[in-house]
Order: C-alpha cells, then structure tokens, then sequence
C-alpha cells in the first residue's frame, strides 16, 4: 500500500512537466500574443501606441524570443516558486490569485461536500425503497438537477431574490468588506453568502451522484452476499450499509479524480453570473486577453488538481477494494 | 431406517410462498409440508425451477418483496423450548434474527458469491459470531478459530485475514460452514451447497457435513438435484417438482420402492453400474410447465406416463400415506380406499 503510494507520489514530478509543456503550448494556441490583443484593445477604445513602444514593451517581455526560450524561461522561473508577472493586471500572479485560490477551493470544496453528503443518503434511501414515493420524488428532483443548467438556476435565484426580497446574492462579500483585509466579520460574512453559490453550484453534482449512486445499489442490493447476511441474523439496515453501500461507492470514489478540477473549470459561468470572485472568471479574462503567464499558472493549476485528485481517488479506491490492492502490490 | 418419533424440530405445513409479479402470480412453494426431526437429514430434491430454494427461504424467513408467505406454518421447537410459529414472526424483527443464523443457519449455494468480496473472512465470521453470543471481538476470534478447525480448514489463523476470493473453492466452502457452525444452530439449511465445487471437493464437503453431523447431532436440510448425493446424506427425501410435494419417504424407500411416477422417472434417468454401456438414459418427456401457464390438476400430468384424463388435468392430488412414513401425492392412490388420507 505504503509503496504503491510512493510509487505514484515520484511520478508526480514527471508529470507536472509534461503539464507545463501542455500548458505552456495551450496558451501561446492562440494566434497573436499579449501585445496584439492589447493592440486591439487600445485600438478599440480609440487611443493607440507607436511602433517604438510595442517593440519596447515586445523586448521587455522577451514575447520576440523563440517559443522553446520564452517556455525554458518560465519554467526556470516556476522552479524557483515565481509565477512571473500578470502583463494585463500588471501584478505578481502569486498575489494576484492567491485571494481567489483560496475563494475557489473555500467553494469548490464546499460545493463537494454538499453535493455527497446530500447525493449519497439519497441515493441509498432512493434504492433500499426503490418505486417508493421518495424514490419517485428524488427521481424527478435528480432529473430536474441534471437538466436544469446551473447559471440559469442561478440567474433565476438572484432575479427573485432582487425582485421579491430586495437583495442582491451576487458576489462572495457584502460591498463593506470587499476589499477589506481578512478578519472574523470577513470571513463571517463569506460564510453568510457561500451557501448560495454552493447550494446552486452542487444541484447539478448532487442529482448525478445520487442517479448514480442508487444504480450502483441497486446492483449491490441482489447479490448473494445479501441473502447471506440477512441469513446471518443481521438487521436489515446494518448489513445494508455494511456490505452494499460499501461496493456501491467503489467506483464513485474514482470519479473524485476528475471531480475536483471539474468544480473548478465548471464553475466560470456561475461565478461569472454571480459575479463570484473565483478563479474561473479570472482565467476567462486572461484567456480573452492572451495575459499567457497568468492563463498558463491557471492551467497548470487546474491540470494539478487533477493529479491530486486522481491520487486520492486512486489511494482512496485501494483502501476501500482489497481486490485491487493486492492487484497493485503483489 | 424409521423415523425418529420425537418431537419433530421444524415442522413445515401447508406452506404457500408466492411472488406476485407484473406478468402474474408465480406460486412457488404450493401446499409443502414436511417434518426435520432432531439429528436428521432430509434432502429436499427437484429439478430447477421446483421451489427448493424457495422452501428454505421460506424458512429462513428471507423471501423479499415481491415474495411473500401466502399461508401455513412454519413451526420450529428447540428441544425443551416453546414451538414458535416462524410464519408469524417479523421477518426483519429481533426475534427471528435470534433464530437466523443463531438457531438455524444457512450453507449457501456459491461461497464466492455469498462473501463479500472486499471483507475478509475472519471480518464476516466474527461479525456472524458476535450477532448472536455476547462475547468480546478477541473471543469471538477465538470462536472463529475453534469453528475453522471443525471443518478442518487447514491454518483456520491466516484464513481469518484472507478475502474470500484467495481461497480455493473447497476452503471457500468450508469457511461458509464454518460460519453456518459458528453459533452452533440445531438446524443447518445446505442450499445446494457442492453445486459450485468439483466432484473431488464435493466428496469432501459430504465427509464433513456427515462427520459435524455426527458430532453436533444437528439436523440438516439438504437441497439438491443431484440423487446420488442425497444418497449418500441423506435420512428422508422430499421430492418437489414445480412447487408441490410429489412424495416424501424414508431414504430406502424412494430408492428402492419409489411410488410416486416423477420419482419412478426421476430415478431411471440416473445411471446405474448395471445400466448397458452406451445406451440412450431414459429422460422425463417435456419440460417443466413455464411457472405462469402452470397447468391446472396435478402440475406432472403433461409429462407423466400414468397420467389419467379427465383426473390428473383437472384436479390436484392430496398427499395420501403408502406406508407408516410414506407420503405419495397422485390420483393412482387416491382412487384406492384403503389408502388413509394425510391430514
């Protein structure tokens, strides 16, 4: 087990640098860089800058050296922990995403145990009383989740807040403390608009998750080992949650891998709409405008969630199934 | 060999087991009465299909929705203790989990598939033992261990730590005995328990359930298809087709004077050592009625060779006594006056 893990843990590093490749590539894609797009930009507003300055600014960003140089360079500088410089907010990234990192993960990692601590005791009563009322009820709520795109529940959700209660949901802060330094009132009040975007952000997680969830039981639910429990002596609850909900959450527990990047991809059109300060908005904005450090640091950060993710679901799916554990080591 | 004349230990009466379905009713244990006395085997033997299973699920009280006990009783008395009618109990309640497991305990079809796959075996034997004994998880091991040894599992300490699925299908079978043994029930219901094993392992797993038989002087019901392993085990024979009692008699008497014409066919198409070489095995014609065009009267006369029209196709036949201990359910003895009529 111990060794199965440290296996995976030295190929981690391997692996961050094929990311940065991959990442790196992804951000120079687009045609142009930053200075086109800013170009543009200046263009668009009417105002604009002669071609001493663009070759300046070019210089100074190093944008006229080869691709493979500009890449060496920005990883020789991500080795040693600089994420270099936002060229649209002219601002170290580090400082720049720091606050939002944290927003996101605060979210993310909200919206994820919202989403199982609903979806999985749901799922489980929906299958043990399977044609019940309550299967049937969940039946039609899970439908509704996994239909219902999650920016329009919460474009309908701030429409009739604002319309009916006068209140505007949107953002993570109230206006008094937005751009205030962290303290207790700050983070009390985070915690009083959270909820919102993490009940909006999981419906749709947490009606696929139970849907998924009470197929896999229901699987579980006819096999022997079943009938051999209640053979036993077991109540019926005990062995229910003993045997099957066991080997149903098996192959869940795999999806978490790509769960965790997924929340934070996911979530740039509802943070956009909400006007969340998240990290999914930033990365659009940085997209938009070629800012290729800081869409490259994003990447990167996504592509090691995934990663971290897929190592916790890998470590976690062998703790739970001895079958693949001794598959792993023996 | 007669009968024991005790108090039998499980009595089973006009058990009705039906699984109500959207296609219609499936009446699988229609009308089963048996007795399994202190000590004794009875095979309950069928084709597939004729409602052993669920007899014995029946008993066990583990039929579930859409299955449900229609009518009859199941008695069960534990010597010196009050008769309890099984039938009444709360499936899931308290009193007949005691029984489950603790009183009488099952030996399923396939052990693979009765472990869990991802517990080991020292986890679901130790959990049986402590559902049932008021005893720390340390001497509840200590049990574990005493039961393994029973059914002579070779190392019984490792085979605690190992899953189900790294044990050989003998040891596999033979650690679900142990866990049925594991609280020392007076009835033990082996569901065609050396199906799943080769011939070699099944001789095995016979020894053994002979020699604990012996030692414990628990009672066993014994399902099968196979006749020549009931042969071997057991004391009384229940034959069953399409979930009724065609005939129920002492062992010698089915092999050797079978009354009922399933149980007479039933027998011919087993080979025997004076059967000639490369000869065609006589084989009972048709097959068995699909369960939902199930025919009315006796459900054999389609295929019977005695069957008698305008009798056997309208009506169906009471179990009548041959003999003392043999029950035969068919018209050609019920036409016979002299013939007392079962209860």
């Amino acid at each position: 087990m111990l060794q199965y893990i440290i296996k995976r843990l030295l190929l981690l590093p391997l692996l961050l640098f094929i990311f940065t490749i991959i990442a790196f590539i992804l951000i120079q894609a687009p045609p142009g860089d930053f200075l086109t797009s800013y170009i543009a930009e200046l263009a668009a507003s009417g105002s604009s800058m002669d071609r001493a300055q663009i070759d300046a600014l070019r210089t100074l960003y190093g944008l006229d050296q080869p691709m493979v140089i500009q890449y060496f360079k920005w990883l020789g500088r991500l080795l040693t922990g600089d994420l270099g410089v936002s060229l649209d907010w002219q601002r170290p990234i580090s400082e720049l995403i720091g606050d939002r990192l944290t927003l996101t993960l605060l979210l993310g990692g909200g919206t994820f145990i919202f989403t199982w601590l609903i979806a999985i005791p749901i799922g489980i009563l929906s299958a043990t009383r399977k044609y019940s009322f309550f299967d049937y009820f969940f039946t039609v709520f899970n439908y509704i989740g996994v239909a219902t795109p999650t920016f329009m529940t919460a474009l309908v959700l701030m429409w009739i807040s604002f319309k009916y209660y006068g209140i505007n949901i949107s953002g993570l802060f109230s206006a008094e403390y937005v751009d205030a330094p962290w303290s207790l009132a700050r983070t009390l009040d985070l915690l009083k608009h959270l909820w919102l975007p993490i009940v909006i952000l999981g419906m749709d997680g947490t009606a696929r998750l139970a849907r998924v969830m009470r197929a896999n039981l229901l699987d579980e639910l006819n096999k022997p080992y079943m009938e051999m429990a209640r053979a036993k002596g077991m109540s019926e609850w005990r062995l229910v949650m003993k045997y099957p909900v066991r080997l149903a959450l098996n192959p869940l527990v795999s999806t978490i891998g790509w769960y965790l990047p997924l929340i934070f991809s996911g979530s740039v059109i509802v943070a956009t709409v909400m006007n969340l300060p998240t990290i999914g908005p930033m990365l659009l904005r940085a997209l938009i405008s070629q800012d290729m450090y800081l869409a490259g640091t994003i990447i990167l950060i996504y592509m090691v969630l995934a990663v971290i993710g897929t190592l916790i679901s890998d470590i976690l799916l062998v703790w739970l199934d001895p079958r693949i554990r001794m598959e792993k080591t023996g | 060999m007669t009968r024991p004349t005790d108090e039998p230990l499980l009595s089973v009466r006009n058990l009705k087991t039906e699984f109500v379905l959207d296609e219609g009713t499936v009446k699988a244990v229609d009308d089963v009465s048996f007795d399994v006395h202190p000590g004794e085997v009875v095979g309950i033997v069928g084709e597939s299909g004729c409602g052993k299973s669920a007899t014995i699920k029946s008993v066990l009280r583990i039929i579930e929705k859409p299955g449900r006990i229609s009518s009859g009783s199941i008695i069960f008395q534990k010597p010196g203790e009050q008769p309890v009618d099984l039938v009444t109990l709360d499936q899931r309640g308290k009193h007949m989990r005691a029984i489950r497991g603790g009183d009488i305990a099952l030996i399923p079809q396939e052990p693979m598939a009765a472990f869990s796959p991802v517990h080991t075996i020292g986890n679901q034997l130790i959990e049986a033992i402590r559902l049932h004994q008021k005893v720390s998880k340390q001497q509840a091991r200590d049990i574990a261990i005493e039961r393994l040894k029973d059914v002579s599992m070779p190392n019984p300490e490792q085979s605690l730590k190992n899953y189900s699925w790294e044990l050989s299908g003998g040891l596999r079978q033979r650690a679900m005995i142990g866990m049925a043994l594991s609280c020392r029930p007076s009835l033990l219901i082996a569901d065609e328990p050396t199906t799943a094993i080769d011939v070699t392992t099944q001789a095995q797993v016979l020894d053994l359930l002979r020699k604990l038989r012996q030692q414990h002087n628990s009672a066993i019901i014994f399902i099968t298809h196979d006749l020549g392993v009931i042969a071997q085990l057991a004391d009384h024979v229940v034959v069953m087709y399409l979930g009724r009692v065609m005939e129920s008699a002492p062992i010698d008497d089915i092999f050797h004077r079978p009354q009922h014409p399933y149980t007479q066919a039933l027998l011919q198409s087993i080979p025997t050592l004076k059967t000639v070489n490369r000869s065609v095995l006589p084989t009972i014609d048709g097959s068995i009625p699909h369960p939902f065009t199930r025919p009315a009267g006796c459900p054999f006369f389609n295929r019977c060779k005695d069957a008698m029209p305008g009798t056997c196709d309208r009506h169906a036949p009471e179990a009548v006594n041959v003999s003392a201990t043999q029950l035969v359910s068919c018209f050609k003895f019920q036409s016979d006056g002299s013939m007392e009529r079962h209860k």
